[in-house]
């Protein structure tokens, strides 16, 4: 019988079907943070019980890392103990754990995949939503709860309901100026971020083909925002030259049988999905959001929906985000002025992202009233960046670069936006109070922060291209 | 063990807004603790209260008129991180029962982890409560776990929810997956000779 890619997948890590159809899952990969872990480690300890397969489980702390000072001990207590905690439950269990400063910490969604750790046909799973990022490799990668973790640290299984499946695609090319955050955003924007809840997403189509692995770890990167439980993108010699070499990554005549197994990872021709979307290239321009929502997306030179546009029982929730926002509807966005910028995070804190960034900031300067925060998604990206010469490229435009870590993407550390005031944010939620209480966040791409960060107003990015 | 959950008649707390995220429900810098506790503490922390943590009358966990332990939400409720604290702060705060016309996924499983039964009711059904509730806070409703029914008693209007029975049996017998998968490592390691 014809299979999706989900479906080949998924069947292969079925250990066991009850009658009413839950699933006893198989997970070949669990990465663990610091902010969802502590009490499953606590909860394992308490019924006496060891980690059962320690081999598959990866530990690092990411989201209260300060971005400066690495080198001494984080100074908020509360911050300190959490990442400690992880690190004693790491070292107890005899777990691999990168610390804080460690030549391969950084946030785990980029860590995983820089070292070879996620690959074609793995079920991967982790604490935190955005684990949905893997599935760019080919993997089925979604997040869980605190109680999973602990599910898969004790059996490394975890129970779940098979999801329906979707697939989007994208076809056509995209326009000069228009990135993967901007497809991801403008997928969100017309699917709402409910809309795809309840199925795993399969992104194909020419468009997804021709990206980058960078790439299409941003676009697989924001299916939770549209409520999907994960996105995936079948594995391709893109897929394949990104993983060769890389420390993980299978080796000699293991990469190649790993290979040809990758290569049968794929949807069959008349495979049947439970809903299909098909959008067109060529209708994506650089996006922003301008509402607390990230489904709450428009081009950089729309306008604002005016009220009528929005069903009754949404109003009362579109006028409370507005309000918030700053903003009224039916005006435009493109040319407001804004007060900090922020380039990092699991959806662009990559070499890619940083390349871009530097493109357009390359032989300009800062704007004045702008606050930048650029920091690397992990140490392998500082390293990288700093032997391509962009940090010098930076430096000439008046920027600093930060230490790695999830910084102002969620406001865990010290990184936060102060009440009122608008981010251009390259990370992944607008939510209310995500950057800081009260903080205004207009999420984009890399190139639109750019843009932003040397003009200090929202600008398209494709009016300082050549 | 977990506390059980069978039939909960209770007054209910109206929040309707859509779209409600986890970040509302618990912002992160709350989320630095390393045990379950306390986050009821923090649930709505930046609607609930203002900058200097003062409360805020407008918000209906501050409203006396409105208590009991059932949360009734808009749409999409939950959307967002995976963060459990979500759960713990709903649980934490004394809600049992969250009613709404759609759940986010990740949110409604870690609620039913957590002995936290999210309810799903039609727009209608959800739109009457929200009414309803507004011109008389003292009504109630009924929730009928072993017979996956919801019930406003003011008009008597009951509906059918869906759950699935391995997740049924665990809420109304306060089990949870790790008892289960425990029970069943047998197969863990039989599977793991075909790999």
């Amino acid at each position: 019988m014809s299979k999706t890619l989900f479906e080949k997948i998924w069947e292969k890590h079925v250990v066991d079907t009850l009658p009413d159809g839950t699933i006893q899952l198989y997970i070949d990969r669990l990465y663990c943070h610091e902010v969802t872990s502590p009490q499953a480690f606590a909860g394992l300890r308490s019924r006496g019980l060891n980690p059962f397969r320690p081999e598959r489980i990866t530990c690092m702390p990411d989201h209260n890392i300060p971005t400066l000072g690495q080198e001494k001990p984080i100074e908020d207590p509360i911050s300190r103990k959490q990442v400690e905690t992880l690190e004693e439950n790491a070292k107890f269990y005899n777990l691999t754990y990168y610390g804080m400063n460690h030549p391969k910490n950084g946030i785990i969604h980029v860590v995983g995949p820089e070292n070879g750790l996620t690959q074609p046909g793995m079920t991967i799973v982790c604490g935190d939503s955005h684990t949905s990022t893997h599935g760019a490799m080919g993997a089925i990668a979604f997040g869980i709860g605190t109680s999973e973790v602990e599910m898969t640290l004790a059996t490394q299984c975890i129970m779940q309901r098979k999801p329906k499946t979707m697939r989007i695609v994208v076809d056509g090319k995209l326009r000069p100026g228009v990135t993967a955050k901007d497809i991801a955003l403008y997928i969100i924007s017309q699917m709402t971020t409910s809309g795809a809840t309840g199925y795993f997403v399969e992104y194909a189509g020419e468009a997804i083909r021709n990206t980058t692995m960078e790439e299409r770890l941003t676009i697989c990167n924001l299916s939770i925002e549209m409520g999907a439980r994960g996105g995936m993108i079948a594995p391709d010699e893109i897929t394949f030259a990104y993983l060769k070499g890389r420390e993980y990554s299978p080796k000699g005549k293991d990469w190649d049988e790993a290979v040809a197994y990758w290569k049968t990872l794929c949807t069959d021709n008349d495979a049947i999905f439970d809903k299909e979307v098909r959008f067109h290239a060529e209708d994506i321009e650089p996006m922003v959001t301008y509402g607390t929502n990230p489904g709450m997306g428009m081009g950089i030179k729309d306008c604002i929906p005016a009220m009528e546009r929005i069903d009754e029982s949404g109003r009362i929730s579109f006028q409370k985000s507005l309000e918030y926002m700053g903003f009224n509807a039916g005006e435009p966005i493109l040319g407001k002025s804004i007060d900090y910028v922020f380039l990092g995070s699991c959806t662009n804190g990559r070499i890619e992202d940083f390349r871009a960034f530097a493109s357009i900031v390359k032989g300009r300067r800062k704007a004045a009233n702008v606050i930048v925060w650029l920091v690397p998604g992990s140490w392998a990206v500082e390293r990288q960046l700093k032997e391509e010469g962009i940090d010098k490229i930076l430096e000439e435009a008046g920027f600093k670069l930060r230490q790695p870590g999830c910084s102002a993407c969620l406001a865990m550390n010290d990184d936060k936006v102060p009440a009122g005031k608008y981010a251009v944010s390259t990370s992944n939620r607008n939510f209310e109070g995500r950057q800081g209480p009260g903080a205004r966040t207009i999420l984009a791409g890399p190139l639109v922060a750019a843009a932003a960060a040397v003009t200090g107003v929202i600008t398209d990015p494709r009016d300082l291209m050549n | 063990m977990k506390e059980k959950i069978t039939i909960i008649t209770s007054t209910c707390v109206p929040l309707p807004l859509e779209n409600v995220d986890t970040d509302q429900i618990i912002p992160a810098r709350f989320l630095k603790a390393t045990t379950k506790e306390g986050f009821g503490d923090n649930l709505f922390r930046d609607w609930r209260f203002d900058k200097e943590g003062n409360p805020n009358p407008n918000f209906v966990l501050n409203q006396d008129i409105y208590k009991g332990k059932i949360l009734v939400a808009g749409k999409n409720f939950g959307s967002g991180s995976s963060r459990e604290h979500a759960a713990w702060a709903i649980g934490g705060y004394g809600f049992r029962i969250i009613v709404s016309s759609f759940f986010a996924d990740i949110f409604k499983n870690n609620s039913m982890n957590n002995g936290l039964l999210p309810v799903v009711v039609s727009p209608e059904f959800l739109s009457e409560v929200f009414e309803h509730v507004k011109a008389n806070p003292a009504m109630t409703l009924t929730v009928n776990l072993p017979n996956q029914t919801i019930t406003n008693n003011t008009t008597k209007r009951t509906e059918y929810f869906e759950i699935n029975a391995y997740k049924k049996n665990c809420l109304v017998n306060g089990l949870d997956d790790i008892d289960y998968l425990l029970s069943n490592k047998h197969k863990i390691e039989e599977y793991e000779k075909t790999l």
